[in-house]
């Protein structure tokens, strides 16, 4: 293949082959149509050119014709739709015991934070053959992670989390790019990610010397913060207990029921007035803008690491509270 | 101008008045025309410059010619004058308000002094849009996204905002005026089902601009709030709903895409029957798609924001209802072509742009199938395969559409012919220069190059040299007919009266036509494309 000519992206992930098939048929249909409307075109269009002493033929219509190609191209048209609909369905949900990346987007840099620890900036390490779930959010306007490669994107978004996930499927070190515009430099908003073999990424995770899982900066934090003075572990405080609430229904003090997950927590972080726990009083000061983005992540993963860890599942290594369900779509 | 260079004897409503206060003044719907042609026409050259600087910035994959703030600038003005100021007055405002109260004998449309408000606020609110260019222009792209538009750019937000605002109004006007003057004006006999499908499309497109405008000139208003009293409606930081901004836009904007591309539909059932001398296959068909793309067109806009953190629920309805609105669209192809089918088929200027419309229409309908898809837009979603496909509608549809009417109806409104040879010529240039600027952008889309990059990896290069090669090629084919087309005014021979034996009334009268357009109002017996009544027309020659 020529080297400066590429004419189909890498597939590294378990989803870009179900991408690339579907891509493949929709190809086929409109390389058939397109070429079928223009041969007939041609066709019609020698065939039937002006001569002297031929008249043009009065057709008023086909009622027969309109609603076969009214129907036949709906049928194709919903087994595309059908494609879509299932890979879609498989993007956006995440297996339960994914490995989970943090992300935090800005103008113009993409910041992530591993559940062992390590930190990086534009540069994403992930093991191959494992699901990798991102838990991502802004600190400013909205972004979109893009790996081509992996045929994956999502809008990153202030105010809230949203997620993707991949199963990378071959070594390699591909494009990350910001793919909603963001400013000045959007183009420059561009990393790495690179996909190793199992033993190579534990030598890195080795070697990037963490201080301490996501989890456990976390609880230094809740401790600083002094949440612990009210949120206690085991007996009931002036706050509720946090252990075991991550991805739970929690009972509010309006009849509502709420699951616990990621956009809940960060919620009752910022605005803890605004769904309050059922039997407490809405005393919990609001800590926006006094933890910043890396930091709710901490306090999230910290207490998602709370829950017990479900039985007869793989531990998530590094991260004390082992697996976590999978935070609800939004 | 265009007084000066028509001369002919019969009073017509070019020299039935002269001075520029019988024009700035007029109530004529031709004459009003004729100002939308020139402040359209100067648009789309503004617009088309910083395509320009847009094709030489990504010669290279370094960011050297502008810097990223220019380039910015740049994508944002080229796309916001082209939708805004030049795509959606274009057909409706220059082709329609001349044709439609001639194709259904009326004298004028039902509110003249309300066409001419609309060209005014038209003005006013190009001249505040190239205030806000001239004073540093705007960054946010042409689709505003929150929060960067309201809390983050440092740019004329609130001035391209209120433009395109306030240019909003002159669309709903015009939507107005289309919709009344149909169902009020109509000449004894011409039932709907009478009625010429250019009308019938354009009633389609006027319903709309109607429902539709009002809903992005709020979100504009919401947008402009937001950033000078820091109103909490989209920022997130001050409660707001970013995503919110982006139901609203499209809601309004992805209608909006047939509202571009319905009138250009509207021109290729006149041309295509005409230059087949044949009636259009299936007239109900091709008459009730176009209502069915503008009801189906309002409840798909979502499909513009499957990555964007909508449920996974709305996302599957949406690309279901987005499937559907494509059966329509489908439709109308099917049947123009079925309509040169055993037909006198002529291969003249507006003949070949409906020709290459089909073809590009085509390919950019069926890509449209692919961002459709769920699970495959998820990937080519704002990449440049995006760009590729509604280009393939926009400039490969609609600038097609408007192109070929303008020829087909030159000899209507100047009484004068273009010089067949070089129509011919400009034709194949623009479909050879478009094909070669955006069919490379498929390719680089898939491969992952995201769309409103400034610099870009070097593997993406070559699609790109390819396409500003393209692109320059395009640019001759779009300035070989303001050349001719000029020319002729003072060079080109007489027009006859219908000089293509064309069917409908706008053809009865005499070319130009005169200020109340029939001499006496016309009584219609028949059905549109009645073409086995009409003679052939003499044939057209090469020589000029």
């Amino acid at each position: 293949m020529f080297d400066n000519l590429p004419l189909w992206p890498t597939a590294a992930s378990s989803h870009a082959r179900y991408e690339d098939w579907l891509f493949i048929f929709l190809t086929v249909v409109s390389v058939v149509m397109t070429v079928l409307i223009f041969a007939v075109i041609a066709v019609f269009a020698m065939k039937y050119r002006r001569r002297h002493g031929r008249e043009a033929t009065q057709i008023e219509g086909s009622l027969l014709l309109e609603i076969g190609w009214s129907i036949a191209p709906l049928g194709i048209m919903m087994l595309m739709f059908a494609g879509g609909a299932v890979l879609y369905f498989i993007m956006r949900s995440p297996p339960r015991d994914s490995a989970q990346v943090y992300v935090v987007a800005k103008q113009w840099m993409w910041k992530l934070q591993h559940m062992e620890g390590p930190r990086e900036i534009n540069q994403l390490h992930v093991p191959v053959d494992r699901d990798v779930e991102l838990i991502m959010t802004s600190q400013d306007v909205i972004h979109s992670f893009y790996v081509p490669a992996f045929r994956v994107k999502q809008d990153v978004l202030p105010g809230r989390y949203t997620t993707l996930w991949f199963r990378a499927t071959k070594p390699g070190t591909y494009h990350l790019f910001c793919a909603q515009f963001c400013g000045t430099m959007h183009s420059g908003m561009i990393g790495e990610v690179t996909v190793m073999e199992s033993k190579d990424y534990q030598a890195w995770m080795t070697s990037a010397a963490p201080s301490g899982s996501l989890a456990q900066t976390g609880m230094t934090l809740f401790q600083q913060l002094g949440c612990n003075t009210c949120h206690l572990n085991d007996v009931q405080g002036r706050g509720p207990v946090l252990k075991g609430v991550y991805g739970n229904p929690v009972q509010l003090g309006d009849g509502r029921t709420v699951t616990a997950d990621e956009n809940y927590i960060r919620e009752s972080i910022l605005v803890p007035a605004a769904k309050v726990v059922s039997g407490f009083r809405p005393i919990m000061p609001s800590w926006q803008g006094q933890v910043n983005e890396e930091q709710l992540n901490e306090l999230i993963a910290y207490i998602k690491s709370l829950n017990p860890p479900p039985t007869g599942e793989a531990v998530t290594a590094g991260a004390p509270g082992g697996t976590t369900p999978p935070p609800s779509a939004k | 101008m265009a007084t000066a260079a028509v001369t002919t004897e019969r009073k017509n409503y070019l020299n039935a008045e002269y001075g520029i206060r019988s024009w700035l003044l007029t109530t004529d719907h031709k004459r009003i025309a004729l100002l939308y042609l020139l402040s359209i026409t100067l648009f789309f050259f503004i617009g088309g410059f910083f395509a320009l600087l847009i094709r030489l910035e990504l010669l290279t994959p370094a960011g050297d010619l502008l810097t990223a703030d220019m380039y910015n600038k740049a994508f944002t003005m080229h796309g916001q004058i082209m939708v805004f100021f030049f795509l959606i007055p274009s057909i409706p405002a220059v082709l329609g308000n001349f044709l439609i109260p001639m194709m259904i004998g009326a004298k004028d449309l039902a509110f003249p002094r309300i066409n001419l408000l609309s060209w005014y606020i038209y003005v006013a609110a190009g001249v505040l849009y190239i205030y806000c260019l001239a004073t540093g222009g705007v960054d946010t792209g042409w689709t505003f996204y929150t929060p960067y538009s309201s809390m983050f750019s440092n740019t004329h937000v609130v001035e391209a905002g209120l433009a395109i605002f306030i240019v909003g109004f002159s669309s709903i006007l015009t939507g107005l005026n289309f919709v009344v003057t149909v169902h009020r004006m109509r000449a004894p006999g011409l039932t709907w089902s009478r009625l010429p499908l250019f009308v019938w499309s354009h009633y389609a497109t006027s319903i709309i601009m109607l429902l539709g405008t009002p809903v992005i000139a709020i979100t504009l208003v919401l947008v402009v709030l937001e950033r000078t009293l820091n109103l909490g409606i989209f920022d997130p930081a001050r409660g707001g709903d970013p995503v919110l901004f982006q139901h609203l836009f499209w809601f309004y904007s992805h209608p909006a895409v047939y509202i571009m591309i319905l009138p250009s539909m509207a021109v290729m059932s006149e041309i295509i029957p005409c230059f087949s001398r044949k009636r259009v296959f299936g007239y109900t068909f091709v008459a009730m798609s176009s209502i069915a793309i503008a009801a189906i067109g309002f409840i798909v806009w979502a499909h513009h924001m499957f990555v964007a953190g909508i449920s996974l629920y709305s996302a599957l309805v949406f690309s279901c209802l987005s499937f559907l609105v494509a059966v329509p669209s489908a439709i109308k192809v099917f049947n123009w072509t079925a309509t040169m089918y055993k037909g006198s088929v002529s291969f003249s200027t507006p003949m070949l742009y409906a020709m290459g419309f089909i073809g590009l229409f085509t390919i950019g309908g069926l890509t449209g199938l692919f961002l459709a898809t769920l699970g495959v837009d998820v990937h080519v979603h704002d990449t440049y395969f995006v760009i590729a496909h509604f280009h393939y509608v926009m400039v490969g549809g609609a600038v097609m559409g408007y192109l070929g009417g303008m020829h087909f109806w030159w000899p209507k409104i100047s009484g004068r012919m273009y010089p067949e040879g070089w129509g011919r010529l400009a034709a194949v240039v623009v479909f050879i220069g478009f094909n070669l600027t955006f069919f490379p952008q498929f390719i680089v889309g898939y491969l992952g190059m995201p769309r409103r990059y400034w610099q870009y990896p070097p593997e993406y290069q070559v699609y790109n040299v390819l396409s500003t090669a393209g692109a320059s090629i395009l640019a001759v084919g779009y300035l070989l007919p303001m050349v001719y087309l000029l020319w002729s005014l003072r060079y080109g021979k007489i027009a006859p009266d219908n000089p293509w034996q064309a069917t409908g009334l706008e053809w009865r009268t005499a070319s130009p036509p005169p200020t109340f357009n029939f001499d006496e109002t016309p009584e219609v017996t028949w059905e549109a494309y009645e073409y086995d009544k009409m003679p052939l027309p003499e044939e057209v020659t090469l020589e000029r």
